[in-house]
Order: C-alpha cells, then structure tokens, then sequence
C-alpha cells in the first residue's frame, strides 16, 4: 500500500495524530458493556407501541380506542386530536406555495388524512413491551381509502390526488438552475447522448440498532429528558421545541452508543415528539423501540430520482461539454428535511468532471411512501450517478475508451482549487492518480484479458469504474437556494475540553458518533495539542445538549467531522491550554507564551527546572485560587470551550452561485464482475476503491469508513430495494424482503488511497464517510461493459431480472445519439 | 389472536413460567410469560448487552448467543424453552478482568467493528466457527457470518479478525505500519 503524501499544511511533528490508533470505543462495546437506546435500565419504564397506517392514502374516520384500555398493564394513549392540540406543525424548509396552506407534518398523522403505509396514527403505552403491543392491536381504527399516488411522474399529472390537500399540488417545491449555456453547449456540440429517462432506486442504509427513544418528564423542573440515537441534536431539540411549544432549554437530549444511523436518524423528532408528550400526560418513563418493520416503513428511505430527458453535449475529440435534465425527487409522503436536497446535490454540480454547461428543471414531489430523510451520500450520490452513468454511456456509445474519457474530462490535479459552473470550489484531490491506483488494484489488463478469454462461455465480464466526490462541511445558507427567507448561512460545530480537578483531561465534541471512532480521533488530536498521551485523554461517549458542546448544527452527517469536529476540538484546546499556560506562567514566574506543555507538564521553555505538572495546576485553579493573582484566577476556569467556524460567504441566490461546502473526498472505484447469461446472476471478482480525504487522522478509521461505505453501495446496486406496489404497500418492510448484504455476497475490498491535504481546513484533512455512492456507479457501468450496448442499463438497481432484461435489449431505444 | 381474545377472556390461572438458566456461567432464576422471548428476558431481566436486537425475522444475528454450546439466535427461542440449559452471551468472552480473549483483541486490532451494535453477535458466531474444526478460509468465514448482518464495516474487516484469530497472516489495516494498533 503506498501513500502519495503531498505537502502538509501544518508543519511539526506530531505523535498521534495520523497514526492507526486503536479505538477507544472498542473494549466496551466487545465485552458487550456498550450501552444503546434499548440498553438502559430505568425504573418503572413503560413501553410505547404505536398503531399505524395500513393504507397508503386514506381518511380516518373513527377510532376507538376502548378495548386497548382493557388490555391488562395499559397505561394510556396519544390520539391525532390530542396531538394537534398539543402542538405545532413541524416547522418545514419550503415555504408554502402561493395562496395555500404548508404542509401538516405533526407527530401522528395530520388532518384526519393518512398518507402512506405505516403512519402513526395512536401512540399507546403500558408497563410491558407485549402489553404495549397486544393494546395498540386493539385499537380499532376506521378508513375510508383515498386513491395513492406512488409513482413521482404520476403525481405530478393533472389528475393526480393531491396528497397534501390544503397545498393543492403534489409538487413540494420546483426550481431551474441553469449554469452557462446548455442550449449553445447542445446546438454547437459534435455529438448529443440523449437518454429519455433514469431512475434513481430507493434504499436506506437501514441501520442495525433502529429507532430508539425514552422520554422522560420531571413536572417539578418542567424538563423533558430524551434519550436515544440523536444525529442532530440542536435542530432535533428546536423542531421538538417549537412543536410542543417548550423551551429548547427545558429539553436535555443525551445520545450513548448508537448503532448506525447513516444520516436517516435525522428525523428522530417526529415519533420522539409523540412519546416526550405521552410521557408527560401519563408522568411515567417511556420508551419506543422501534421494529425492523417500522423502521422499513418512517425510519427514512433514500431519495428516489427520475431524471428525464437528460441530454450530454460531447466533442469528437472526447470533451464533454455540458448536461442537461429535468430531475423529479420523489420524496414520500412528508418533506421532513426535504426539500433540501433540491440543493444539497448541486455541492456536486460538476461531479468530477470540467463541465462547462448545467441545467437542470427540478421538482420535489410528494408521493404516498415512506418518508425520504437524509442518507449516506444524500443527493449528491444521485446526481453524480446520473453523470458517471451519462459518461458511461457516451464512451459506449461514441466508441472512446473509459479510461481515457474520464482522464480526459476530470478535473485534473494543476486546476485546483477549482470552481464549478455553480461557484462551488473543489479544494485539492488527484482524481488520475486515484484512477491508475484503482485500476491497479483491479489488475485492470489482466482483466480485459480475462473478458475477452470468458466470450463464448455462457458467462460475460464486466469491468466498471465509479468516480464520485464526497463533499463534507455544508453552507447551510444553500438552504436559501429553496427558501430565501431562511435564515442559515455557513456552519459551525462545538468543542468542549476541560482539565479536572485532579488534572485529568475530558473532551467533549458536538459530534455524536455512530461508529466513526470520535472518540478515538479527538483523543489523538488532544492529546498532540496538550503534549499528553492518547490513554490521557477520556472522551465523552456520545452526546448530552446539557454539556455546551453542541452548536445549532451540531451533529454527525454531510461527512464534517473531520473538519468541524476536530476543528472545534483544536480550538477548546487552544483556549485549556492557554489558561494552563496562564497559572503556570503567573506560578514559575514566567510569560505565558514561553510555556510549553510537554510529557504532561508545563514547562518554561529551555529551563528544565521550571515546570509544574498538570495536577498541580488543576489543583492551585480548583482549590487555591487565592494563590494566584486576581487576574489570572478570574480568568481561568480549566474549561476550552469554543466552535469551529467554516469559512463561507452567502451565495448569489439570483444566480444560484457561490461555494456550498468546504471540501470534497474523492473515491475513484473500480470493479471486474462476472454475470450468467442464463441466469443474470452477478458475481463481483475484484473490488477497488480509492480513497483520497485530504490528511488523515486515523488512516485505519477511514479504510473503515470507506469499506462501510462500498458495502452500502454495492447492496444497494445489487440487492436493497424499497419497493411499493401499485396500492403503496411496501414490499421488502423486514431483512427477508429488503436484504443488506452479507458478508457471503460481498466480495474481498481492496483499498489504496492518495493524500491531496485541503488548503482550507484546519489540519489539512477532508470529512469522508459518505462515500458518494462510487459502487452504484462502478457497478452500472461493469454490468454496461459486460451486456455491450444492445441493451442499456438506465436503473441503478440491478438485480438478476433487471441484468436479464438488458442482455435481452431493454432500454436501448431510450437512448439515441445524434 | 383477536381483539375480543384478550378482551374478554382472563385466563384461568396468571401465565407465569419459573426458569433456572445457566447464563454466562451464573445460575440465574426467573419468572416469565409463555409468550417472552430469550432475547428479552436475557436483556430487560439479567442487564446482558450482548444480545441486541435488529429486526424482527431471524436475519440479522445480532442476538446470536450460544445455546447449550450450539449457536443459536435468541429472539426465535422462548424463555421457557431455556429452562435447565445453559446460554453464553457475548460477555462470557472476555476475562474476570475484562481483558479481551484472543478474538476479541484480533477483533480490535483489525478494526472489525465500528458501531458495535453486530459485534456480539458476529464474536459468537466467529468463536462457534473457530472451534467448529472447519478449515478456515476467506470463503469459510463468509459463509459462516451469513447470518449476521453488519452495516458498518463491510465485513471485509471482520473476516480478516477471524482469519487473524485462526493464526492466519492476513493484511493489517491501513496504516498499521504508522501506528502499533495494540
């Protein structure tokens, strides 16, 4: 494995900080000591189950709640009426459409209406799990179905049912973004690829530990006290605030280990809201569990796209010049986050490639399925797609080689940092570099060879590329792309480091981890900053909106933490040690600035008599203030306490232009697959990816996330589908029906990396994580390398049927070249 | 089961079942329903953080524990089936002390967890696979962590461990030549 390290952006050495660092979180959770939402034990917990939708689309029209009150150990029930009464419509990015009423989103379902299968619509509680359950199967609730709407370009129809009745239209929100001169880029180009429509699937990256949330109430405070998996927790803590009408400081929201959350656990608020208010009615402890059926129907799909009329304006020579397409999002039934990523995807206007010309016609559509929330890769995965898969398609069709065509159009190493069509700045990266290394890793001619050796056997071999960026660290003012009136820009995130009374150091980041290792990363940057040693240093296991960590944007997603976290964390550690270097200098007699912290001491530099150790210093700060001068000990408290400022400035929302986030991660995959003619079985033989995050932290952290991430991809690709039938009942609502990977389909990952640091973040690192969805990508194009042309691959779930289907010819009238 | 089952009828005589199960090598004495589940009385009754719960079919594995030594998952036992057996949860695994046992430390070393929800789940399997006598090979393994889903790692670290585990050399992670990862 080599690594292509370019220049550091921070010289000095530094003796944690990039080295594979063994886990922190690790030996708890092996030894089965972690502690999860379901974990904790609480007296007197009741058990909340809520009664849900069976009908995509229909009005309630009676419940009767009266034979769950009989049910042995039932404690009480949350109704929609109730819950309208009790709270706000949660608040909502988009506004209005002209002259109608917003959306209803509340905790149960909303205007007497239900809008797709698996809504709640009673939340019922008693004082075991089963009772829960046995008393929400009593619940009998009347419907009178409505006729759904399952497919987005069904919706937006004229007669489409409108599934929001009071906004009167299907459409959530609609925008063009229209950058440079597409129609010139077309008229004048040598070639157009033009394909009718593509489909972006719909999956989640269906986290192991689902929903988990125990509300407890204190009436004597007037405190809600939420735990569980909290992604979020300021913006979870306002949308509950505002909802319940409470003050978000009368809310604690505290998070432990969680088990997963890829984004989707963003939308925690809505059942959270409807529990914290039963918990309140009824004065005892709650918990929802959520089950694996549950979680399949609200815990938050991916977004699923059609991308219509999408055209590419290619030269002879093998330039791309410029894309254009109408995008329909389907967003389910409630827009939750959405429709934030009518913005969110344009971070990756240019995907990886020189574009000079991009429009784009894009409506959010309301459908009646599950919610859509924010997930790994969310809404740039679907765009960068939509482009590989273009310039997959136009190397197939025009006859240029994959390879070279790429090269040819990526952003090439000396363009950096490069700006977009839409003002983004791509910070640094080498994505040729990364190419000829993913290619390498595939053994790339030996596996033309190997194609050409398998014509004539029954089975084909494809060989794929995925060129994707991982954009991390947002300006949220992009929010203003889709609502003027809001009011976000840029992004900040907290750090809270303090040193204890027995001189003992504790960090706390505004980040909650769900198995990216904070804890582990933040010990190695601390303790490089106090000169301690990583078993120096505890960090907090998750997150608690009691400990001033946290900022508004506080949380884990959009593959920031590498960034903000860290760069909060580096700043409160700046702050702890110049107070520690403050009591030292005031106690040996010495200017602060010629204090150095070394080896768990404060020393005068160059005078090896002189120093103090951290113990001391906590002590005299703790216990003998008055031994200090009055301005040192007003001045320190032991506690570095500061946020890490993204550097952004609002972009033009005339023209929709300016820089959406602070870095991009690139991943270059490539893969050698195998199909069965017969039976369109896949079967991967190599798997590639190159990753390149900037500079690393823990480089066996990121080889991590960079695995997890493939794996997400290459489920999704192949195996993970959240399908609805034509009445909108999902068909894969448990782990038999929606099947994520196992390690049995996988096959072995082989990783490489380069190092192109950010010029634009603290210690030169990238967020990562995400991933960008490069397997969806590499894996169309192999199983498009393996079929040849005569039938196209226009969806990106692949499975069996659909592989027999394109060696059958499907699609190939869908895309025409002129 | 009907509304009216639980409605209108009270049964007889209260649904209650004493069990004696050996758990973790600790006799541990309970009183529950015909209807709970192993995996709930191991959780909400003995505290034990092992088996965890991820779906709802029997597919995920994360409540794997063993069950009179044969790897079982402990959401499709009933408690009272455990009656006078005996059941290892994942924190059998480690020493008194909590040291790791040899998995558990190649389990770290390799960065084979990442949210831990899985990893209980996925050392029992593994342990049952390594002291079954089936020769250990990248296939193997697969095959043998079929039933256990992860959707952190990608597995590809995981069957690196128990190959690791095996005695097997197998590739370290990335930048392990940097830093000593144990």
């Amino acid at each position: 494995m080599s690594t292509t390290t370019q220049t550091s952006t921070e010289t000095g050495t530094r003796a944690w900080t990039g080295r594979a660092m063994p886990r922190k979180e690790d030996d708890r959770l092996l030894r089965a000591e972690g502690e999860f939402g379901d974990d904790t034990p609480i007296h007197r917990l009741g058990h909340v189950f809520f009664v849900r939708s069976p009908y995509a689309h229909a009005r309630i029209t009676g419940i009767d709640v009266s034979a769950a009150t009989r049910v042995p150990g039932y404690l009480g029930c949350l109704l929609p009426e109730e819950a309208a009464s009790l709270t706000e419509p949660f608040m909502e990015i988009q506004g209005p459409p002209e002259g109608a009423e917003p959306e209803v989103d509340r905790c149960l379902a909303g205007g007497g209406v239900v809008r797709f299968v698996g809504e709640p619509v009673v939340a019922v509680a008693a004082d075991s799990r089963e009772a829960a359950r046995d008393a929400a199967a009593a619940v009998a609730v009347d419907y009178e179905p409505l006729r759904p709407v399952v497919d987005a370009r069904d919706a937006v129809t004229p007669d489409a049912p409108v599934i929001h009745a009071q906004t009167k239209t299907n459409v959530a929100w609609e925008g063009l973004y229209d950058w440079g001169d597409v129609e010139f880029a077309l008229e004048h180009a040598d070639h157009v690829i033009s394909v009718d429509e593509l489909h972006f699937h719909r999956f989640s990256s269906t986290p192991l530990e689902c929903m988990v949330v125990t509300a407890q109430y204190d009436p004597g405070t007037d405190f809600f006290h939420i735990t569980g998996g909290c992604a979020m927790p300021q913006i979870t803590t306002l949308m509950m605030a505002s909802a319940m009408r409470h003050p978000a400081e009368r809310i604690r929201i505290v998070s432990k280990d969680i088990g997963g959350s890829f984004g989707v656990k963003i939308g925690m608020y809505v059942p959270a809201t409807a529990v914290a208010l039963l918990a309140r009615k009824l004065r005892r402890p709650l918990r929802w569990t959520e089950t694996r059926t549950e979680h399949h129907y609200m815990g938050g799909h991916g977004n699923e796209r059609w991308f219509r009329d999408v055209k590419l304006a290619v030269q002879d020579d093998g330039t791309v010049l410029g894309l254009t397409y109408e995008a329909l999002d389907d967003v389910g039934a409630y827009t939750r986050y959405e429709p934030l990523g009518a913005a969110i995807w344009t971070q990756v206007a240019n995907a990886a490639y020189q574009l000079k010309h991009l429009k784009v016609r894009y409506r959010s559509v309301y459908t009646n399925k599950g919610p859509v929330h924010p997930n790994r890769g969310y809404s740039r995965l679907q765009h960068m797609w939509v482009v590989e898969r273009m310039m997959d398609i136009a190397a197939h069709k025009l006859g240029f080689d994959p390879v070279g065509f790429r090269l040819k159009n990526y952003v090439q190493p000396n363009q950096y940092p490069y700006t977009t069509v839409n003002g983004c700045v791509y910070d640094s990266g080498d994505l040729p570099l990364s190419l000829r290394k993913a290619l390498d890793l595939i053994d790339y001619e030996d596996a033309r060879r190997l194609q050409e050796r398998a014509r004539g056997t029954g089975k084909r071999i494809g060989i794929g590329i995925g060129s994707t960026l991982d954009s991390g660290t947002n300006n949220f003012a992009q929010a203003r792309l889709i609502n003027p009136h809001l009011p976000f820009a840029g992004n900040t995130e907290g750090g809270l480091v303090r040193l204890g009374a027995d001189g003992t150091v504790y960090a706390v980041t505004g980040g909650v981890a769900f198995g990216q290792g904070h804890e582990t990363t933040v010990a190695q940057v601390v303790a490089d900053l106090l000169g301690l040693t990583y078993d120096d240093i505890t960090v907090h296991r998750g997150g608690d909106s009691a400990l001033s960590a946290q900022t508004g944007f506080s949380g884990s997603y959009a593959s920031q933490f590498a960034v903000t976290g860290i760069g909060a964390i580096i700043n409160a550690t700046r702050k702890l040690s110049h107070e520690i270097q403050l009591v030292a200098g005031a106690v040996l007699g010495a200017a602060p600035e010629d204090i150095v912290l070394e080896g768990g001491l404060a020393k005068v530099r160059d005078d090896a008599e002189r120093a103090l150790p951290f113990d001391a210093i906590a002590g005299i700060v703790h216990f003998a203030p008055g031994s200090l001068p009055p301005e040192v000990a007003d001045e320190v408290g032991l506690v570095g306490r500061a946020v890490y400022r993204a550097p952004f400035e609002l972009p033009d929302l005339e023209e929709k232009f300016g820089n959406l986030t602070l870095t991009y991660a690139t991943q270059i995959h490539a893969c050698v697959l195998e199909i069965d003619e017969e039976t369109g079985q896949t079967a991967i033989l190599r798997y590639g990816m190159v990753d390149d995050c900037g500079t690393p932290i823990n480089p066996m952290v990121i080889e991590g996330q960079v695995h997890g991430a493939t794996a997400h991809g290459i489920s999704a690709a192949l195996f993970e589908h959240f399908g609805y039938d034509a009445d909108g009942q999902l068909t894969a609502a448990n782990f038999y029906d929606y099947h994520a990977a196992t390690a049995y389909d996988m096959p072995s990952l082989r990783y490489d990396n380069v190092v192109s640091p950010s010029p634009f973040t603290p210690i030169g690192a990238k967020g990562m994580g995400e991933g960008g969805g490069a397997p969806l990508h590499a894996i169309c194009a192999a199983i498009q390398d393996a079929v040849g042309d005569h039938g196209m691959i226009l969806d990106s779930y692949n499975p069996p049927e659909h592989v027999l289907r394109a060696l059958r010819g499907a699609d190939a009238e869908k895309v025409k070249v002129d | 089961m009907t509304v009216a089952d639980h409605t209108t009828v009270e049964s007889p005589a209260p649904d209650v079942h004493a069990i004696e199960v050996v758990v973790d090598g600790r006799t541990e004495e309970g009183t529950v329903s015909s209807r709970t589940l192993l995996v709930h009385w191991l959780r909400d009754e003995l505290d034990k953080r092992g088996p965890k719960i991820g779906c709802d079919t029997g597919n995920c594995g994360a409540c794997t524990v063993r069950w009179n030594g044969r790897l079982a998952k402990s959401c499709m036992i009933l408690a009272v089936q455990a009656d006078g057996t005996e059941v290892d949860t994942a924190a059998s695994l480690a020493a008194e002390d909590g040291t790791l046992n040899n998995l558990q430390q190649c389990f770290k070393k390799h960065h084979a967890l990442q949210c831990g929800y899985c990893t209980s789940g996925m050392l029992m399997t593994a342990t049952d696979l390594l002291e079954s006598g089936e020769e250990i090979t990248d296939r193997s393994v697969r095959r043998a962590l079929k039933g256990n889903i992860c959707r952190c790692t990608g597995y590809e670290n995981i069957v690196r461990a128990i190959r690791a585990a095996a005695g097997q050399d197998v590739q370290k992670p990335h930048g392990h030549e940097e830093g000593e990862a144990q």
